[in-house]
């Protein structure tokens, strides 16, 4: 890789560049940073830069907390809002123990895990994830009081639709500037929501990707004092942010997933890795939906996924199988609506890809698809098509992963454990609070 | 970005750049001496298939090639052949004959760009060398590739379209590079992984879609339509944009198709 560092080491020099930022993700998916000077920047290519990872969510461990960040020379990017004097540079990192062995607590290293070994099974994986979230009137949030959506914070609706348009349009732009295609971009049901759809890459690129996006979104939107939020749920009685993801398995120049000669045009590849992504649906949700808020997400009437099934055209189920336009085999893929936008994407595509292996591996069968509306069904009715439904709540979906050898061979025990760890944490100090929801209701009759 | 750079010496094109193929194994002392001494990494070849074996070791492709026909005029012309019929023809190609096959060159201007008649000096060797890469826009002031508006400096690995600077990821630059150093030319999605890639990348050929997407939307939905799709076959830098001047302007543009990265199929098809 010796042409990707000296690649890197001339733009620097080239461009005038002052400073490089050095990105990475703690395990619950939050971007962290920390510059260095170009003179620094051979070391670190070389060497890493060593810091004190015990400040990190996810990073402590009992004896040695010094980890070692190494840039991967192939993500360095000109970061395009620094707009006016120097610019800046951005480069992800993997993070390493001080021997130069992978550092179990990295997000990146565990997807790379499990990447590897669908390759080892001749597979390429690629993600296209729908990006939804909210545009607030408010940069300082007081959390006393629900946010105000910047289309209904106005009087005058369409000047408020017009801002947020055209600061997602600018948004767009930047991703595009910085190389990340979007396939399309609108203003979502509720107010003041917004949807950006990527288009497919590899999943660690993507999950890269997703870090950047959320980075932009937030960034341009606080540079005209707008505060983007992409919390699962912010308001009730509207729809959530969800990240619902296109996924696609490739051996070589061949869709994995498709086969034009059947009834649904998927081959028994695709419909093995379905029936694994259902059958551990479960196990997997408080990955893909980590907080308490994310389950406010997932009830019924928003769109949003409860059931765990798999159908064509039927956004209710968890599954969903886009019709490909005919000729286009290629373009083969299935959709996971589980997921929210405040996942880590690493952990969250690592997953999912780990649940549809298993399935390939263990040739799942996958059952019928759900033909009814799953949202109008009784729970009798769906228990009687054999229909479960996911965790709802952060609690009882943190319990379904601790019983899961799946997700502990795919997270590794230390990201494991310390998940669970902080996500008890997280629930105790929730179950803890009286809600207003609570007093509202209680306290004038009780 | 700066068009001038430094000319480089014969020398520092050899050491460390791109090694010069060349047929038969081994190449006749008289030929293969004067090339190393004059800093040329020899790489001698006994035919096309150890060629293609030699190229997926390496990364970097060839400098040019030279090709005696001295012993075995049957194989050199044939290797020649090889060599100009590939999806990336290499040049520049330097043929070595006898004076006595010196007829046999008639009617097969197409195999080679220069000929040496042996015995040879080894200076006047060195020297064939030396001019046909300058021609070929291999060295000094020719480090900078213009197509229309876009303009790459190998030298300095940056990029810019109608003046304005591409921000590009290594791979993005290369596969840029591949694309403008050969203008005009379609190359399959299997050639460009090979290629730009190296043979060792695992990611498949959807790789190279998802690139040629990236590249676009740096260069812009104006820009764009530089990298053209075509059907079934692959991807080719346009060709007959008029070399930009200095300043310019959009006028070239108004002949041009629209972008068809904006019309492409929305999970993607690859063309």
């Amino acid at each position: 890789m010796q042409d990707t560092r000296d690649y890197v080491l001339r733009t620097v020099e080239e461009r005038g560049i002052r400073f490089v930022q050095l990105w990475f993700t703690d395990v619950l998916g939050t971007p962290k940073t920390f510059n260095i000077t170009p003179a620094e920047l051979e070391n670190a290519l070389d060497e890493g830069m060593t810091f004190d990872g015990s400040a990190i969510d996810g990073f402590s461990r009992v004896q040695e907390s010094d980890v070692l960040a190494r840039p991967d020379a192939n993500t360095f990017q000109l970061i395009p809002w620094h707009g006016h004097g120097e610019p800046v540079a951005r480069v992800f990192c993997d993070i390493f123990n001080l021997d130069q062995t992978p550092f179990e607590g990295c997000p990146r290293h565990v997807l790379r895990r499990v990447l590897a070994r669908a390759r080892s099974s001749g597979y390429t994986f690629f993600a296209a994830p729908e990006v939804e979230y909210f545009y607030f009137a408010d940069l300082e949030v007081d959390p006393s009081r629900p946010p105000r959506p910047i289309d209904a914070g106005s009087y005058f609706d369409l000047t408020g639709a017009d801002r947020s348009s055209d600061l997602r349009r600018r948004t767009v732009l930047t991703l595009e500037e910085m190389g990340i295609p979007v396939e399309h971009a609108q203003h979502e049901d509720a107010p003041g929501q917004h949807e950006i759809d990527l288009r497919y890459t590899d999943a660690l690129t993507m999950a890269d990707t997703v870090m950047t996006v959320r980075l932009v979104v937030k960034e341009l939107a606080r540079q005209e004092q707008i505060h983007a939020s992409f919390m699962p749920k912010p308001l009730a009685g509207v729809q959530g942010s969800g990240m619902h993801t296109h996924l696609s398995l490739w051996e070589g120049e061949r869709n994995a997933f498709s086969d034009p000669d059947d009834r649904y045009g998927l081959s028994e590849v695709a419909k093995h890795f379905i029936a694994g992504l259902l059958r551990h649906a479960r196990e997997i949700t408080a990955i893909t939906n980590q907080w308490v808020n994310s389950y406010k997400r997932l009830v019924l009437g928003y769109e949003a996924p409860s059931h765990v099934g798999w159908a064509r055209n039927n956004r209710s189920a968890l599954v969903r199988v886009p019709v490909v336009k005919s000729g286009k085999p290629e373009s083969t893929r299935i959709e996971y609506r589980a997921p929210d936008s405040a996942c880590n994407p690493y952990l969250s595509f690592a997953v999912m890809l780990a649940a549809g292996l298993r399935g390939i591996e263990e040739g799942y069968d996958l059952g019928p698809e759900a033909d009814a509306n799953l949202y109008d069904l009784s729970p009798a009715e769906l228990a009687a098509r054999g229909v479960g439904s996911l965790p709802v709540s952060l609690n009882e979906a943190v319990d379904e992963m601790e019983q899961s050898k799946l997700v502990l061979e795919t997270l590794g025990d230390h990201v494991f454990e310390w998940f669970l760890r902080n996500k008890r944490a997280e629930w105790s100090a929730y179950r803890a609070e009286v809600t207003p929801f609570e007093r509202q209701r209680y306290l004038p009759v009780l | 970005m700066s068009r001038t750079s430094p000319p480089r010496s014969l020398v520092e094109v050899g050491r460390g750049g791109p090694p010069l193929l060349c047929f038969p194994d081994p190449l006749p002392g008289e030929v293969a001496r004067p090339l190393r001494e004059a800093g040329y990494d020899v790489r001698c070849v006994a035919g096309p298939a150890a060629a293609v074996a030699a190229e997926r070791a390496g990364r970097t492709g060839w400098l040019g090639a030279v090709v005696s026909a001295v012993e075995d005029l049957t194989g050199a012309i044939a290797f020649c052949r090889h060599l100009r019929r590939r999806d990336d023809p290499l040049s520049p190609l330097l043929l070595i004959v006898a004076r006595h096959q010196l007829g046999e060159l008639r009617l097969r201007d197409d195999l080679f760009d220069d000929f040496c008649a042996v015995p040879v000096h080894p200076g006047e060797l060195a020297a064939r060398m030396a001019h046909l890469l300058w021609r070929r826009g291999q060295m000094g002031d020719e480090a900078v590739v213009e197509h229309g508006p876009l303009m790459l400096n190998l030298e300095t690995y940056q990029a810019s379209i109608a003046g304005r600077a591409l921000d590009l990821t290594y791979m993005e630059y290369q596969l840029l590079r591949f694309l403008a150093t050969h203008p005009g030319k379609v190359f399959t999605r299997d050639t460009l992984l090979n290629r730009v890639w190296g043979y060792e990348y695992y990611g498949g050929a959807r790789t190279v879609d998802v690139h040629v997407r990236r590249l676009r939307a740096k260069l812009g939905e104006e820009h764009a339509h530089l990298i053209e799709t075509v059907r079934s076959v692959g991807y080719r830098l346009r060709q007959g944009v008029a070399p930009g001047p200095r300043g310019w302007t959009r006028a070239s543009e108004e002949t041009a198709p629209p972008a068809e990265a904006a019309t492409e199929g929305a999970w993607g098809e690859p063309g």
